[in-house]
């Protein structure tokens, strides 16, 4: 039934022509992050002084920084880091929360109790912080931004998929498959998870974003991804101190291409919800 | 007032859908006088829904009217502005729902609703309202109204709710009252309480009433005047006595013979020429051989019960027996156990004491968590009362009909799997070209077939029943009802029919057995039990069913009067 599903996508976005736009620019991000380093004009990393903080120009499209870096060059080379940070930290809490969320929201009683306290225990905490926190304490380096960012988003996903889950547990289909012979194990794994996953994918969308700006905040403050590797938070962090000599490019387009990412993601989001839920379907 | 209340002529309503426009009304011609009772039955799709909607303009953002007018009190009500209508709306015309419940907010208290509807059309204080409220309830025969002024929607019963949503309707005293479906979700004794109540205010009031129903006993039982809908046609009007007794047109003909009454046998359900074709069939069929001596029975269940931590418990004490091939019906209002009991019969549940004999070895000591594994699994079975949700979304209905057979027959895919697949879906009219559908694409009544194809996919011997047929319509449980009746007789199943319809009861089961508060009140042969109850509930039971040709509404209220309030489940 690939076709009809392709066909109500069609539809969808004939009627959302905004997701349309994000899905393009979701894809085009991916594009980019796969082919970017090797179309850029310039090396993101070699410096050259005497190029040293030139404003926008037809041989510097974004400008250049202190370094004389080609500021284009950076941004487009960031976009792999930056959706790699993304997209693995959001993958890592998804299949984490959905999983130990759909066994609370089956099982109940007391383990679900149990996860239920230390998922609100977890988010009484200002998320920024305990991610600051975790990054401090493992180490700065990348793959630590990406369990950091993981682990506090954790709690969203045990919740979503709990609830989602908790109101499909005595649902008929679920009964017919312990009648065919389904242990509650596979129960949970073959049938529950695969039916709250298009409601997840949603959130993962709308998450996508967020992990982004997660991500460039760290590097803003200095925790995570070190310079000189191109990074959207970081070329805010290194252009906001010279803003106030008037050399905003530096700021703009990094925090431009990162509200354009999360923009796109977040619009996606909401499509979504519309192409997955199947009381649009007819 | 000269000329009838409420005039519809050549009514037609167009859904704007992705596949086009549809006409869910084409050309309904029909009127109604001051405090008559109408009927309009059909079945799903039918129309009648939306005739009520498109009269008190209630219809969804995509529905229009596009032709013919409505009429009311001489005034066209397609055409006045919405301020205007609000005037009508509530004051001059109300509506009741099927699922009252759902149609109640559910953070207010019931007497302040009922209040805020009296507020909107009426000048007066908050205390007067509230007074007015206080009557409504002692009108719609609340008990201990003064209490329940102050109880929230889900403190009360589905037939309170109910009487709740009356007493809104007719807070302001309507003229015309639309009731689409209102009895449908709630128990056949609740049922009875209603209606009989709908009736009185009606004719205390002069109110006129549209019933929209699927049940044609019901029409019959209530209404002066029955309208019968096919696809957005009227296709026969007249009293219920004539038009039941002596249908006209082909599809009330249809109607007709496929609704249970009490006499009527599953060769009934259909129509004449179908009929042979029917029976031809079950004269093919050999006849069960009587079991060898010393055989243990199929299934023996002794003082089965089922206790929670908090409340009475939901089966008190339950034992039954059943051989091989037979069948056994268990009926009661909501809330007697028969689900719960048929859970544990199905080894879906564990059950607190008692045990489970299944063909003389117990089967009730095996927790349900670990009951997938025992050999036994595939000899029970089940088909789900709701069809819309008994099916896995993402499977198709062929992953659906397979499942049991990986899992339970041992078999791998290929085309051994699909050849049986196929033959399962062959036996249960489904045809084949459907299989490789999704749920949301198939009807309620391909759904039903996919849930049974699915239970007696690996040849069980028990098939559990529960309320098979609730949810679909009656020409579509006839066939149904004949699909099972002849796979019990074909493969010498057992079925245990839990269900609250007791017409159908009757007519598919040998024996019957009557739970109320989870403990069994009476059981028997089926059509003895049914023609001579032994206990008053189960006379009670079997008297609140209505019966096409059962007794007229007026006489019926008015017997049934000073009694309503001894009907324990309200």
């Amino acid at each position: 039934m690939a076709s009809a599903t392709l066909r109500h996508t069609v539809w969808i976005l004939r009627g959302n022509p905004l997701t349309a736009v994000a899905a393009a620019g979701v894809v085009l991000l991916i594009l980019i992050a796969i082919f970017g380093p090797s179309i850029v004009p310039y090396d993101p990393i070699a410096s050259n002084v005497s190029q040293a903080l030139a404003p926008p120009s037809a041989a510097h499209l974004a400008g250049t920084d202190q370094l004389g870096r080609d500021t284009f060059s950076r941004l487009v080379v960031a976009t792999r880091l930056d959706l790699v940070i993304a997209v693995s930290a959001v993958g890592i809490s998804f299949v984490l929360g959905a999983v130990i969320g759909a066994f609370c929201g089956y099982a109940g009683g007391r383990l679900d109790r149990a996860v239920g306290r230390f998922v609100d225990v977890m988010m009484a905490f200002p998320l920024f912080v305990l991610a600051m926190a975790m990054v401090a304490a493992l180490g700065n380096r990348v793959e630590n931004i990406v369990i950091a960012t993981a682990i506090i988003n954790l709690p969203f996903y045990i919740r979503f998929a709990r609830a989602e889950v908790n109101v499909r547990r005595n649902v008929g289909w679920v009964e017919a498959a312990r009648a065919g012979g389904e242990s509650n194990f596979s129960v949970v794994l073959r049938f529950l998870l695969p039916n709250v996953l298009p409601a997840m994918a949603v959130q993962m969308s709308l998450n996508l974003g967020w992990a982004i700006l997660n991500a460039a905040g760290l590097s803003f403050i200095g925790l995570g991804v070190r310079p000189p590797t191109p990074e959207w938070g970081i070329m805010v962090a290194e252009g906001a101190r010279f803003i106030s000599t008037g050399k905003w490019w530096l700021v703009a387009f990094p925090g431009l291409a990162l509200m354009l990412a999360v923009l796109c993601f977040n619009l996606l989001g909401d499509g979504m919800r519309d192409i997955l839920d199947p009381r649009m379907r007819t | 007032m000269t000329g009838p209340l409420l005039q519809i002529e050549d009514l037609h309503v167009t859904f704007s859908t992705r596949r086009g426009l549809v006409e869910a009304v084409r050309g309904v011609t029909l009127s109604l006088d001051q405090g008559e009772m109408l009927g309009l039955v059909g079945e799903s799709g039918s129309g009648k829904s939306v005739t009520g909607f498109a009269t008190t303009r209630l219809l969804d953002v995509a529905g229009r009217v596009t032709a013919g007018r409505i009429l009311f009190r001489g005034q066209d009500i397609t055409k006045i502005a919405d301020s205007d209508f609000r005037v009508l709306h509530g004051a001059a015309m109300s509506m009741i729902f099927q699922n009252p419940r759902a149609a109640l907010n559910p953070i207010r208290a019931v007497g302040l609703q009922i209040a805020d509807a009296i507020l909107s059309h009426k000048r007066m204080s908050k205390e007067d309202a509230a007074e007015e409220a206080l009557k409504l309830l002692r009108a719609v025969q609340i008990r201990d109204p003064e209490k329940r002024m102050t109880a929230y929607p889900h403190e009360l019963s589905g037939g309170m709710c109910q009487r709740v949503m009356i007493a809104i309707a007719i807070s302001c005293n309507p003229m015309l009252l639309i009731a689409d479906e209102p009895t449908t979700g709630l128990d056949v004794t609740t049922q009875k309480v209603v209606m009989d109540l709908l009736v009185r205010i009606a004719a205390d009031r002069g109110m006129a009433t549209i019933l929209i129903t699927h049940d044609l006993g019901l029409a019959a039982r209530y209404c002066q005047r029955v309208v019968v809908m096919e696809q957005g046609r009227l296709v026969e009007e007249a009293a219920p006595q004539t038009l039941f007794r002596h249908p006209r047109h082909a599809y009330t003909r249809r109607l007709v013979a496929a609704s249970p009454t009490a006499t009527s046998r599953i060769a009934d359900l259909v129509t004449d020429d179908e009929r042979s074709h029917y029976l031809a069939m079950l004269a093919a069929c050999k006849p069960r051989p009587a079991p060898a001596a010393g055989t243990p029975l199929l299934l023996d269940v002794k003082n089965l019960a089922k206790r929670y931590d908090q409340g009475p418990p939901a089966v008190a004490d339950f034992s039954m027996a059943m051989a091989a091939g037979e069948s056994v019906g268990l009926v009661g209002e909501s809330g007697s156990g028969k689900t719960t009991t048929s859970r544990m019969i199905c080894r879906l549940i564990d059950p607190s004491e008692g045990t489970i004999l299944f063909d003389g070895e117990s089967i009730g000591h095996l927790p349900a968590r670990d009951f997938h594994r025992s050999p036994v699994r595939k000899d029970i079975q089940i088909v789900f009362q709701d069809p819309n949700e008994s099916l896995n979304p993402r499977f198709t209905a062929f992953d659906c009909i397979a499942h049991p057979l990986l899992r339970l027959s041992g078999m791998r895919p290929g085309d051994v799997l699909r050849q049986r697949v196929e033959q399962c879906a062959q036996r249960v009219g489904l045809p084949a070209e459907l299989l490789p559908r999704f749920p949301h694409q198939l009807s309620g009544g391909q759904k039903a077939r996919v849930g049974i194809a699915r239970a007696i996919a690996c040849q069980p011997r028990l098939l559990v029943l529960d309320e098979p047929t609730a949810a679909l319509d009656v020409s579509v449980q006839a066939v149904v009802l004949q699909l099972l009746d002849r796979l019990r007789r074909e493969d010498d199943l057992a079925l245990l029919f839990v269900s609250h319809d007791l017409n159908v009861v009757r007519m598919m089961c040998d024996r019957t057995i009557v739970l109320r508060n989870g403990c069994v009140v009476e059981q028997g042969e089926s059509r003895a039990l049914f023609d001579n109850p032994q206990t008053a509930y189960t006379r009670e039971l079997v008297d609140a069913v209505p019966h096409i040709g059962g007794a007229p509404a007026a006489a019926a209220a008015q017997v049934t009067g000073p009694g309503v309030n001894n009907v324990r489940s309200l």
